[in-house]
């Protein structure tokens, strides 16, 4: 049995060997399918999620070290109806082609911004540089983080006036 | 292709046929709502009366739905299909909703994403049922007020009647306007483009609230209650069986249900009809359990069927066959290239030049980023299956499951990437054959190892050029010797090999050649981006770049002159390439580039244009080389004519990613060694990152021809472009592909 701590919510799954891909728990015994498989050698980023809010390749983590650390994957990104600033970007920007890569562009974007809220263009290319787009949408990406990026400066000017 | 062309210059009469059947107008069914639950529900075989919901969808709330019947890989088809349709409904935009359809060719026809030509061959299709729909709701609206039809106008979904003030929502009028007679399509009058409210703008697209959030919309994120997961080790080399494998221990490991060998279905004569493959099967709980299963596998092959095949060695024999000027075929000829070239024919001017180069470009792999994948349920004699399909066949799945055709559910999930490579349904039929074999829901995952070692990959090749100038510096002479591949299954030319008696200069130059040799290639390929294109556009615009320089020209001005031999005449009666959109999309991308200005130091431009997919494509890109060879790509400018821009965001993006994706494949190889690709994953096959992105401008020639799609065209100018611009910068022309065997690097 482990314990391990997804969209806030403990949960406790039973049968797991230790040794377990988190990306495999995550999509296979929990249903969260948001996050992707695409290399299985921590290559193209697909599989990001964070690990008490560091982004992390989930085809590299054995669900052993993932226990008690809090686990957030896509589908943990907005709070209820109310998308994150980045999803929006993501979505007024028109990001996607495909979008299977998505998913983990936007675990690394948001790692990036939680900690640098005002990325230039050379520390957005290296935070980004582990993921791959097949379909070329990295123009994009990269202004959809710097639109999420005015929001939330734009955002934290409010609440300090 | 012959169908493509005719369907194209017959949608007119198509759309009249099938909208006077009423086997695929759509409609009415549009109107469906109002029918009875039974009439909507019903789904009858060929020829039917109706096809409820076939495009359009109006319920008595005035919820809009809007069926998109061609896959959705990433080129946007599931918005712009949608677009069209709301445009001439006249639908408000953001009641809209958009749904896959069903697959069903009674109802839909061909519903394929390839060629870049959804678009083309959907376009008069969906305007007329958009058309049609409003017409009826129009109709209803003027019955139920008493007034002429003439004079109700719609916008924003409601009908409206100016003279009297009377507005009603296309809801309250679907009860009526389904009770209506179908319009004969020769009553629908389209709209004309400058009446267009949302057609040419910009829209995101419709799944991506779905994306962002992380929610199932691909195959791979298909669960079935009980359902298994199968993963397949196939011999490395392709044609190889497995012969014995380590079966009591394999399933033995934890999660692990079943393992045992398959023959695969027999070899088929194309690529296309490929259907299951031999292995190893492994079945089990999880996806980690198969894969983790996979690790411990020890097979002993059978590789006496297996391909022999050897990058290497094709690269020494083509440089042997390369001193020969003709090929074994002769596909074009016209006047005496033999003659011009000689010594005695253009020589004799002592201004005149002859030019001779050699190009050679490696195989790719499509590396779409969803691995194939495929989940299948077999129950009661029928099968259902969730697949990211470019080619739904249900013919070929129910081959493999064993089952009538009729009792073939496919559902056409988002794809996560295409690129050509889920034209074939390989995938698709292995999890129909195992869903059957082990009787009940089984999702079969390839491994990224899976997907690039049994890749059907783009194929590689190789060009000899010849040409002459005239004393004046103009092209005189063309003599175009490609070395290709024959598939050893089928005897044909390998999937985008060969070369087209129409490829361009032909008939631009009164003494023309082309001609081909072949080497005989055991390993798949099939449509990659832009097929043939992709690598045709590379070989022939450098070199015409090497005959300019050569001659002393201007190179923008030299393509003008060439392409100006032909201005006026047109497109070819069919399609083609039109000299005059040629010359039109050049200037435009040389005005918009700065050609011949001023650049910041130490960048350099080259251009390139290519017609392919309907679309008239010229680039401008902006290049420097450092020291070490590394290159960057500042700049590409992109002047597309490719008819009215249906989504100017999707379109934008399609560009921008076609120019992305041709900067990292000008710097990757798969090689193929022993039968076997020696590239299996993205270590060894580098994809580009982020920081290779360059800007990209683009800039529409929004033409009166009717539109094409973008999924392809704007590729195949881009490498070209860059090479050309490493010669002005380096003077070093490339000449292989990928540019790393000549020490450059993209960074």
């Amino acid at each position: 049995m482990m314990r391990l701590q997804v969209k806030g919510r403990d949960l406790t799954i039973d049968g797991v060997a230790g040794d377990t891909q988190l990306l495999c728990v995550l999509r296979d015994e929990l249903g969260l399918v948001g996050t992707k498989f695409g290399c299985g050698i921590a290559q193209c980023g697909a599989c990001t999620v964070h690990l008490d809010g560091q982004p992390v390749r989930s085809c590299q983590i054995p669900i052993s070290a993932a226990a008690g650390l809090r686990i957030t994957t896509v589908e943990g990104l907005a709070k209820g109806e109310q998308l994150s600033a980045l999803q929006q970007a993501w979505i007024d920007h028109d990001v996607a082609q495909c979008g299977y890569c998505q998913s983990g562009q936007l675990m690394s974007a948001t790692a990036l911004l939680a900690t640098n809220p005002d990325p230039t263009d050379a520390q957005i290319d290296s935070a980004m540089a582990g993921n791959i787009c097949r379909c070329g949408t990295y123009g994009r990406i990269k202004k959809a983080i710097k639109a999420a990026a005015q929001a939330g400066k734009a955002q934290a000017g409010k609440e300090k006036a | 292709m012959d169908t493509v062309h005719a369907a194209v210059q017959n949608l007119s009469r198509r759309s009249f046929i099938k909208v006077a059947g009423g086997a695929a107008g759509g409609l009415v069914l549009g109107l469906s709502v109002g029918l009875p639950d039974t009439a909507q529900a019903q789904s009858a075989p060929p020829p039917r009366p109706f096809a409820p919901g076939a495009f359009v969808r109006i319920a008595p709330d005035g919820r809009i739905t809007l069926i998109s019947k061609n896959p959705e890989i990433g080129q946007g088809i599931k918005t712009g299909f949608g677009v069209i349709l709301a445009e001439e409904l006249d639908a408000k935009w953001s009641a809209v909703t958009v749904e896959q359809a069903e697959v069903n060719a009674a109802v839909y026809g061909t519903q394929i994403a390839g060629g870049s030509m959804s678009i083309p061959r959907a376009w008069d299709e969906l305007r007329y049922a958009g058309a049609g729909a409003r017409a009826m709701l129009v109709a209803a609206a003027a019955q139920r007020w008493g007034v002429p039809a003439g004079e109700l106008t719609t916008a924003d979904s409601t009908v409206i009647h100016a003279a009297s003030g009377r507005k009603a929502t296309y809801g309250s009028l679907v009860t009526a306007a389904a009770a209506l007679p179908v319009p004969d399509i020769q009553t629908l009058k389209l709209k004309a483009r400058k009446d267009y409210k949302l057609i040419g703008k910009r829209f995101t697209g419709v799944d991506n609230a779905a994306l962002v959030r992380g929610q199932p919309l691909f195959a791979l994120d298909v669960q079935l209650p009980d359902m298994r997961y199968a993963s397949i080790e196939k011999c490395p080399a392709v044609g190889g069986k497995a012969k014995a494998f380590n079966a009591e221990e394999i399933k033995k490991l934890p999660g692990i249900i079943d393992a045992f060998i398959i023959e695969g279905t027999p070899p088929v004569a194309d690529v296309m009809q490929t259907g299951v493959l031999p292995g190893v099967v492994i079945i089990g709980k999880s996806t980690w359990a198969v894969f983790s299963a996979r690790k411990a596998l020890k097979v002993d092959w059978d590789t006496s069927t297996a391909s022999k095949d050897s990058w290497t060695d094709f690269v020494r024999q083509a440089r042997a066959l390369s001193s020969k000027v003709q090929g074994d075929t002769v596909v074009k000829a016209t006047g005496d290239v033999d003659k011009a070239l000689a010594e005695d024919g253009i020589k004799t001017d002592a201004k005149a030049k002859t030019v001779e180069a050699f190009y050679e470009f490696s195989f790719v792999s499509h590396a779409q980023l969803e691995p194939q994948n495929t989940v299948a349920w077999f129950k009661d004699g029928a099968v259902e299956l969730w697949a990211p399909m470019q080619r739904p066949d249900p013919a070929l799945v129910a081959a493999a499951a064993g089952v009538p055709a009729d009792k073939v559910k496919l559902n056409q999930m988002r794809v996560g990437g295409g690129f050509g490579r889920r034209l074939m349904n390989d995938f698709v039929c292995e999890a129909a054959y195992l869903s059957r074999k082990v009787d009940g829901p089984v999702q079969v995952v390839w491994t990224r190892e899976d997907d690039m070692r049994h890749d059907a990959y783009r194929v590689g090749g190789f060009m000899g050029y010849r040409a002459g100038v005239d004393a004046q510096g103009k092209l005189a002479a063309f003599d175009a010797h490609m070395i290709t591949f024959k598939d050893t299954a089928s005897g044909k030319v390998s999937k985008g090999g060969g070369i087209s008696p129409s490829e361009f200069p032909a008939d631009y130059v009164g003494d023309y050649r082309a001609s081909q040799s072949f080497l005989p290639l055991a390993t798949p390929t099939v449509w990659w981006r832009a097929p043939g294109a992709s690598t045709m556009a590379w070989v022939q615009q450098s070199f015409l770049h090497e005959v300019a320089v050569a001659a002393g020209r201007d190179h923008v001005e030299f393509l003008v002159e060439l392409f100006g031999r032909k201005s006026g005449t047109g497109a070819p009666p069919v399609r083609g390439l039109d000299p005059d959109r040629a010359i039109g999309v050049i200037k435009l991308a040389a005005e918009k580039a700065g050609w011949g200005k001023r650049l910041p130091k130490g960048h350099h431009h080259g251009l390139a244009f290519y017609y392919s997919h309907l679309g008239h494509i010229a680039e401008v890109a902006e290049v420097s080389v450092d020291a070490s060879k590394k290159v960057t790509v500042h700049r590409v400018t992109v002047a597309a004519d490719v008819g009215p821009v249906i989504n100017l965001s999707a379109a934008e993006n399609q560009c921008e990613g076609s120019v992305v994706d041709a900067v990292g494949t000008m710097a990757l190889e798969v090689t193929i060694e022993g039968g076997a690709a020696q590239q299996t994953n993205f270590d060894r096959y580098p994809l580009p990152r982020m920081a290779v992105t360059p800007k990209v401008d683009v800039h529409f020639v929004q033409s009166e021809a009717s539109p094409t799609g973008l999924g392809e065209p704007v590729f195949p100018p881009v490498v070209p472009a860059i090479c050309n611009a490493i010669h002005a910068a380096t003077g070093h022309r490339i000449r292989t592909l990928p540019i790393t065997k000549e020490g450059f690097s993209i960074g």
